[in-house]
């Protein structure tokens, strides 16, 4: 009951701000918005995997891009067929593309999962480094099949895809992961990730399953990244290989890591700052990725625990932060 | 209290819980545990002696599912436990703790005992994403038996403490406290009192009497502290090089020559000389 009032507060509020920004925001400013919002989800699906289970992926850009694909081979085949179907009988627009852009979303994000679940598999036996390398390969292996299959626009890029998402969809989805991590992490399922992420043997010794939570934590996290996917394909139209290399899975491992590993605040504070920083570095022009490269090597130094460690920023948190102090004094 | 009765005597405790049939463990050309038999009842606290490298870690390995022995069966409460998963024999009901302290460093104190109530929650994963009434239940009972492993164990006021920050002794009670939120029937220590004063390893000697009378369950011990060995156990196997070379009551494996020559030697003279 409670969790239905929730839904229902976060949709509404959701509706009113996507009916809002796209006024008082200029197109960049909305598409800046936007893909903070993706790098988020991005962000906060990779902690699930780097963060909270100890596990070094670096395949992210792979997932995701199996669930733009995915979802956008939907759309394209399918998925304009069923809008057109509910337009005729006069559902307004936002309303009839919902269904399709939904199941599109849930395919893309299931096919990441299948592909999450396939590479978690040598996990088991690899771990650290050489679980990186196969992560990294997988990625990559990903990226040249794209540029090899003619149908979906190989090298040429995939034009074309209905911009469906908008911030609505973003929104609900970033609500999604961020519930779904904070579930998971005060739940036993969590602590078993963690378990693993501290001493796998201990882990094992006391019942944890832990082949089991290997996998299951690179298929959330996989999911959710191909969910991620799927919106950043309905959200710019137009999909291109070049936009899954590696380097955009080590951006989301910045995020994760200047977030903190294992905090979920963390993760989402990092993916906007990442996001807006290079941007607001527009004016300096050509010295803008050395001065953003140096600020994250500063930020590094600083707090090389991440911005918020293992912590959390909840309502509880900020209110003790603010009465803290107070209440010493008195 | 129980007649000594000689070797092999499992005491007056009733069934088998654990039984160990000829279990070797061989590591290419090193035989670290060789045909080993050993038969622990229920309820029993059982000492697991030997000098350094006799095989007695290795045997704990064997027997939570770290190895699987090269041969021989190792049968708890009657069934077959060789070759399941760690995980597996944990859910059965073996749990241990580590020679090396292994808690999870970063986690608070009762999250650490939390984790161990795992095995026994019933709630799936839809249930913790969903909040539903079956995972709030099983979470209210797993926090509850945390905070009671804590205040049985005296490590109440550090429930919220991050484990690394604990004082080294704590971690060692912590991690029984852990091992125990298993709920085991067979619960194995692997060298508690190591790096404890003579103080704190009292203490735990009878805390380790207690919970076992408290949660009625069986323990088998490894222990390097002669004092906390013959002090508490009723039985005691003795392990040189992988084969057991004695086993019997305190009193018997104090005088038996064969122990004193492969391990005791001086030190336990002089402790007998002390006690006498």
């Amino acid at each position: 009951m409670r969790q239905a009032l929730w839904l229902a507060g976060v949709v509404a509020v959701l509706i009113v701000v996507d009916l809002i920004l796209p006024r008082v925001l200029n197109p960049y400013l909305l598409q800046v918005v936007m893909l903070c919002g993706i790098n988020v989800i991005l962000a906060v699906s990779l902690n699930l995997i780097n963060g909270f289970t100890g596990q070094f992926s670096i395949g992210h850009a792979g997932f995701m891009a199996i669930g733009a694909y995915g979802s956008a081979m939907f759309s394209l085949h399918v998925g304009r067929g069923w809008v057109a179907v509910l337009e005729r009988l006069g559902a307004p627009g936002p309303l009839a593309e919902a269904p399709a852009l939904l199941v599109a979303l849930l395919l893309g994000g299931a096919l990441a999962a299948v592909a999450g679940w396939l590479v978690g598999l040598p996990s088991l036996r690899l771990r650290g480094d050489y679980l990186a390398i196969v992560t990294l390969g997988f990625g990559e292996i990903i990226r040249v099949l794209i540029l090899n299959i003619d149908v979906v626009g190989a090298a040429r890029g995939l034009p074309g895809i209905p911009n469906w998402a908008d911030f609505f969809w973003v929104g609900l989805w970033i609500a999604a992961v961020v519930l779904t991590a904070r579930h998971l992490a005060h739940s036993t399922h969590g602590r078993a990730l963690f378990a693993i992420r501290d001493d796998e043997v201990a882990a094992e010794a006391l019942g944890v399953n832990t082949t089991a939570y290997k996998v299951l934590a690179f298929v959330i996290g996989a999911f959710f990244a191909g969910v991620a996917g799927g919106l950043f394909a309905h959200f710019l139209s137009y999909l291109n290989p070049s936009s899954f290399t590696f380097i955009r899975s080590i951006e989301v491992i910045a995020m994760v890591v200047l977030g903190g590993m294992g905090s979920i605040s963390g993760s989402v504070l990092a993916a906007i700052l990442l996001t807006l920083l290079p941007e607001l570095l527009r004016p300096v022009k050509e010295y803008r990725m050395v001065i953003y490269s140096l600020m994250l090597i500063v930020l590094m130094i600083t707090r090389p625990q991440g911005l918020l460690g293992t912590r959390e920023i909840s309502f509880g948190w900020l209110r003790r932060r603010k009465s803290g102090p107070a209440a010493g004094a008195a | 209290m129980e007649p000594a009765r000689g070797a092999g005597d499992r005491g007056m405790m009733g069934d088998v819980l654990l039984q160990l049939e000829g279990v070797t463990m061989q590591f290419g050309g090193l035989k670290a545990v060789a045909d080993l038999d050993l038969s622990i009842g229920e309820g029993e606290l059982v000492g697991l002696i030997g000098p350094n490298g006799a095989g007695k870690t290795t045997v704990f390995n064997i027997i939570t599912g770290v190895y699987a022995p090269t041969a021989g069966r190792i049968l708890l409460a009657g069934r077959p436990i060789q070759g399941l998963r760690p995980h597996q024999i944990a859910r059965r009901g073996v749990t241990r703790t580590f020679q090396n302290i292994r808690l999870f460093s970063s986690r608070c104190c009762r999250d650490n005992v939390c984790i161990a109530g795992h095995q026994h929650a019933r709630a799936g994963l839809a249930d913790a994403l969903l909040r539903t009434r079956r995972f709030e239940r099983d979470e209210r009972a797993i926090q509850q038996q945390a905070d009671e492993l804590l205040e049985v164990f005296g490590l109440s006021r550090w429930a919220t403490v991050i484990a690394a920050e604990l004082p080294y002794g704590q971690q060692r009670r912590l991690e029984i406290a852990r091992a125990l939120a298993g709920r085991p029937r067979l619960l194995l220590l692997d060298e508690p009192a190591a790096g404890l004063n003579p103080q704190e390893s009292d203490e735990l000697m009878h805390l380790i009497e207690d919970i076992r009378e408290r949660f009625r369950v069986t323990i088998l011990l490894i222990e390097h502290d002669m004092r906390v060995v013959m002090g508490i156990c009723r039985r005691i196997a003795v392990l040189d090089y992988g084969s057991k070379i004695s086993e019997g009551t305190p009193d018997q494996i104090r005088t038996d020559p064969k122990v004193i020559e492969a391990y005791l030697g001086e030190e336990i003279q002089a402790d007998l000389g002390a006690g006498a």
